[in-house]
């Protein structure tokens, strides 16, 4: 059994939401740098080169790639030999309070979501998802996620019979509606199987992966293929002035589902793809 | 701070408030180096800028041919005046900016389409409204040569500023001729039936 000190945790995730909102990933400025090759649009072009110029200054100068500093989401896998000392949930929260202010990060959550929308000053309550796995040891994934793409999400329970042909259009039509507002070259998270929430949860995780390395299961990464080459052929392009780039990749990830369910989530990721993660 | 010239065809120079002759001229497609005066505005202030407007109260800032910026800044952090300084989406403020527009705005800054209500309000009074680089918060805030917050600080990321900014990059998306620059570049590179 492994001990691991809240106070550790807390560290941790202070550094990643700083790291992660300073230094864009080598996967996706790989990705942003082979699409300023293949684009074809002027403006398409511009923009790509900007973003990667954007990357630059914002690691060099330590400041956000992006004033929306995101809702702080965190992935927490924790060996079931792991041993916490101190309360789990506040030990993250702390760190995210920490990062944001240390950081200077933009403060973008509020209280009382419906009515008095009261914002609550210090980026909390982060959104953590806890999964038990084998082992000893704490993986710690932060990814502040912005409301541009976030706002673009949709969750859709089609009919069995929709198929493949159903998952296609749904995420065409989303793609389509989000235009230049989700902040395009996205990566498309796509959740199928489960229920409506775990759909959604699969969805998520799968932005994760790193940009466009395909599921390790041939017809989920054909799917993930046909897809990106749907919307790719919708001309949005970066940021919505048009192009062939509208997004880098296409995560998808399947599980079983009820017979009478064909449950399918479609998260959007802007291409200021954020996520960084420690080993405790 | 770093001048950065525009890439790819030549932009033009435009003075923030911006002239009528001026924004007469522009059209959708066509590349700015904004400089000048621009207030930051999000929804929270779009909604007391309204409100102050229903009831006849005094407005921060005198609304007559200036130009908003759809922006929240992350804070300034030591030796800067902003921190990150990006456009935030535009079609969250659609509701508000007929009446904007109607009350003496004459330019807007942000990401995305608009809707044809919005499109329309921007041919009858005269106005533009441009696009800029959606999440490139860091390079955008080195146009920023003066910055103050002049209203509704306790709002915080969400109050108004007023910025001053240099060569400030920009793309018409929506002139006064109905042109839209999304619609007009989406239709070179959409390939087959949607």
């Amino acid at each position: 059994m492994k001990e691991i000190k809240a106070s550790a945790i807390t560290q941790a995730v202070a550094r990643l939401c700083q790291e992660a909102n300073f230094v864009l990933g080598e996967d996706v400025l790989a990705a942003l740098k082979k699409a300023l090759k293949t684009e074809e649009s002027p403006l398409g072009k511009e923009v790509l080169s900007r973003l990667i110029e954007n990357a630059g200054i914002a690691q060099k100068e330590q400041l956000p790639l992006c004033q929306d500093c995101g809702t702080a989401v965190v992935f927490l896998e924790i060996g079931q030999d792991v041993h916490i000392i101190g309360d789990l949930y506040a030990a993250v929260e702390e760190g995210v309070r920490r990062g944001y202010a240390q950081g200077y990060l933009r403060k973008s959550i509020v209280n009382k979501p419906f009515s008095a929308r009261i914002n609550t000053k210090d980026n909390t309550p982060p959104v953590t998802h806890v999964e038990i796995v084998p082992g000893e040891r704490l993986k710690i994934t932060v990814m502040p996620k912005g409301a541009g793409a976030e706002n673009i999400t949709k969750l859709a329970m089609l009919k069995p019979g929709d198929g493949k042909q159903g998952i296609i259009d749904l995420v065409v039509k989303t793609v389509d509606e989000g235009g230049g507002s989700s902040c395009p070259p996205l990566i498309i998270g796509l959740g199928i199987g489960g229920t409506a929430e775990k759909a959604m949860l699969l969805a998520k995780k799968a932005l994760l992966r790193k940009v466009a390395e395909p599921n390790p299961d041939a017809e989920t990464a054909g799917l993930e293929k046909e897809v990106l080459n749907r919307v790719n052929a919708l001309g949005i392009g970066p940021l919505g002035f048009g192009g062939r780039t509208t997004a880098l990749a296409v995560h998808a990830e399947v599980m079983p589902t009820h017979i009478a369910s064909l449950p399918v989530a479609v998260n959007l990721q802007c291409h200021s793809a954020r996520h960084k993660e420690a080993v405790l | 701070m770093p001048q950065r010239p525009p890439q790819g065809g030549s932009a033009i120079n435009i003075t923030s408030p911006i002239e009528p002759e001026i924004i007469e001229k522009l059209t959708a497609g066509t590349k700015v180096l904004i400089s000048g005066v621009v207030y930051t505005a999000r929804d929270a202030a779009h909604q007391r800028l309204i409100q102050a407007l229903e009831k006849g109260e005094r407005l921060p800032f005198d609304l007559k041919g200036q130009t908003l910026y759809y922006m929240g800044p992350s804070p300034a952090p030591p030796g800067r005046l902003i921190g990150a300084a990006g456009p935030t989406t535009s079609r969250r403020l659609d509701a508000y900016t007929p009446r904007l527009l109607a009350a003496g705005i004459r330019a807007m800054i942000g990401k995305g389409n608009r809707p044809p209500e919005v499109r329309e309000a921007i041919k009858q009074h005269k106005a533009v409204y441009f696009v800029t680089i959606g999440g490139a918060g860091a390079l955008l805030s080195m146009s920023v040569r003066k910055a103050k917050v002049i209203a509704y600080d306790d709002l915080g990321a969400e109050a108004i500023w007023q910025l001053e900014v240099k060569d400030f990059p920009a793309i018409v998306a929506n002139d006064i001729h109905g042109g839209d620059l999304f619609e007009q570049e989406k239709a070179k590179y959409q390939r087959g039936k949607k």
